[in-house]
């Protein structure tokens, strides 16, 4: 079985972060960037150990480029993650799963 | 627990990886300390993954995309039983019989992670950075590691890249696509950049150049860079100019701290071989690709030297059978 992974746009990404009964890790990303496609799994790993605890919504930045602009996005891959439809952390780059939840860990806890 | 393997490979970039195919097509059974993921050359692929189009990799007529071209070479190395481990080499300890790894996944862990027979280093060049104040801050936000990466969010952007060379000249062109403008800072008078590379600079309308200058300081508004002050490599005359984007590509420096004092290096920090051979200063340990070579750095010339140290390796091992 696996965890659904939500799918972000321009025209869903207020109601779908809002409606959200988790926290919402947004993955801003786009099929012409390398590192970005090397966190993918590693996201799709995180949504299955913390399923329930959080959500994983993936934000191609092609189809979304006034929710990135919103944000101020401005370097690929970045990770924002929503509580209650509010931004509360922000994670840019690349890195291994270790070093993620180093960074997430504490802002989920918080 | 340490896994003992016949040969473990440092890096994942064309170096690596070719030394991965013909190892394992050798019976040898690598492992692949392939990395870990992050947005600057330092991750599994190498510096490759952060490139678009390659075209002068032989066998492409039309070229290739790097990442393409590592997902083949991966492929390739798998399919004939290479394995691949995504951790970094976070320790060696070369100094007594057998080579011995740690590895970044099992921090503190006083076995290694793994021994080996035989080492085959190929952990590549990383690009440099400016080194100034607010540079590591503002990544993300205006400063880049990444042209491919980040490119398309500078539509419309005055943006500058620092550097004279073929990465730099390639990034600009690559930057075009995007920016309003594109300026080249240079710090000497001349580019060190191939002459079709050149050429094509010099005729993109977007692409003006700053020569004889070098980049001192960075100014940020609300957290986003905001401009860059530049001083006359010549004399001390400062200017400020508005650019909203960053791209550093000032030239690499080998992977080779984990190595410090085990290795023989010059005087850059570049790993010794012996002339001739990619063998190392200690009896068992290889290296191949940019982490022995600053002239050439090709891919092709890394994939070369990988295919040297698989073969070298393959007659240190069959030389030391009783």
């Amino acid at each position: 079985m696996s965890v659904e992974i939500i799918e972000l746009n321009d025209q869903n990404f207020d109601e779908r972060i809002k409606a959200s009964a988790t926290p919402v890790l947004v993955d801003f990303w786009a099929e012409w960037c390398g590192p970005c496609k090397m966190i993918a799994p590693i996201l799709e790993e995180i949504a299955e150990d913390k399923n329930g605890q959080l959500t994983i919504g993936k934000l191609n930045v092609d189809n979304a480029l006034q929710v990135a602009r919103r944000f101020e996005i401005m370097s690929i891959p970045t990770l924002m993650l929503f509580r209650d439809g509010e931004p509360v952390k922000r994670i840019v780059g690349a890195m291994s799963k270790r070093a993620l939840l180093k960074e997430l860990d504490p802002a989920l806890a918080g | 627990m340490t896994e003992h393997a016949k040969v473990v490979i440092i890096g994942s970039g064309p170096a690596g990886l070719t030394s991965a195919i013909y190892a394992a097509r050798a019976d040898l059974e690598p492992i692949v300390l392939e990395g870990e993921p992050s947005s600057t050359s330092d991750q599994p692929g190498g510096q490759l993954m952060l490139t678009t189009e390659i075209e002068n990799f032989p066998g492409f007529v039309d070229g290739i995309l790097g990442p393409e071209l590592m997902a083949n070479f991966r492929g390739q190395a798998e399919r004939f039983g290479a394995r691949m481990h995504s951790a970094k080499a976070s320790r060696v300890d070369f100094s007594g019989g057998r080579p011995a790894i740690w590895t970044s996944d099992r921090p503190g862990g006083d076995d290694p992670t793994y021994t080996a027979d035989a080492i085959i280093i190929a952990t590549g060049a990383r690009s440099l950075m400016l080194g100034i104040d607010d540079e590591l801050r503002l990544v993300g936000h205006g400063v880049s590691t990444c042209a491919t990466c980040d490119g398309f969010f500078f539509r419309g952007h005055h943006i500058a890249v620092v550097g004279g060379g073929d990465s730099a000249l390639e990034e600009a062109l690559f930057l075009t696509k995007f920016a309003e403008s594109v300026t080249i800072i240079h710090r000497r008078d001349r580019l060190r950049a191939s002459k079709i590379m050149q050429d094509r600079a010099m005729a993109n309308p977007k692409i003006s150049f700053l020569w004889n200058r070098q980049v001192v300081a960075l100014h940020d508004e609300g957290g986003s860079l905001a401009g860059v002050t530049t001083q006359d490599t010549m004399g001390d005359a400062r200017e400020r100019h508005d650019f909203t984007g960053l791209f550093v590509a000032i030239g690499h420096a080998p992977n080779t701290d984990i190595f410090k004092g085990q290795l023989e290096m010059d005087d850059l920090g570049y790993i010794a071989t012996r002339p001739g051979s990619t063998a190392t200063s200690v009896q068992g340990v290889f290296a191949a690709g940019d982490v022995q070579d600053h002239v050439y750095r090709q891919a092709i010339t890394a994939a070369g030297s990988g295919c040297q140290a698989a073969l070298d390796v393959e007659r240190y091992l069959a030389d030391r059978e009783p």
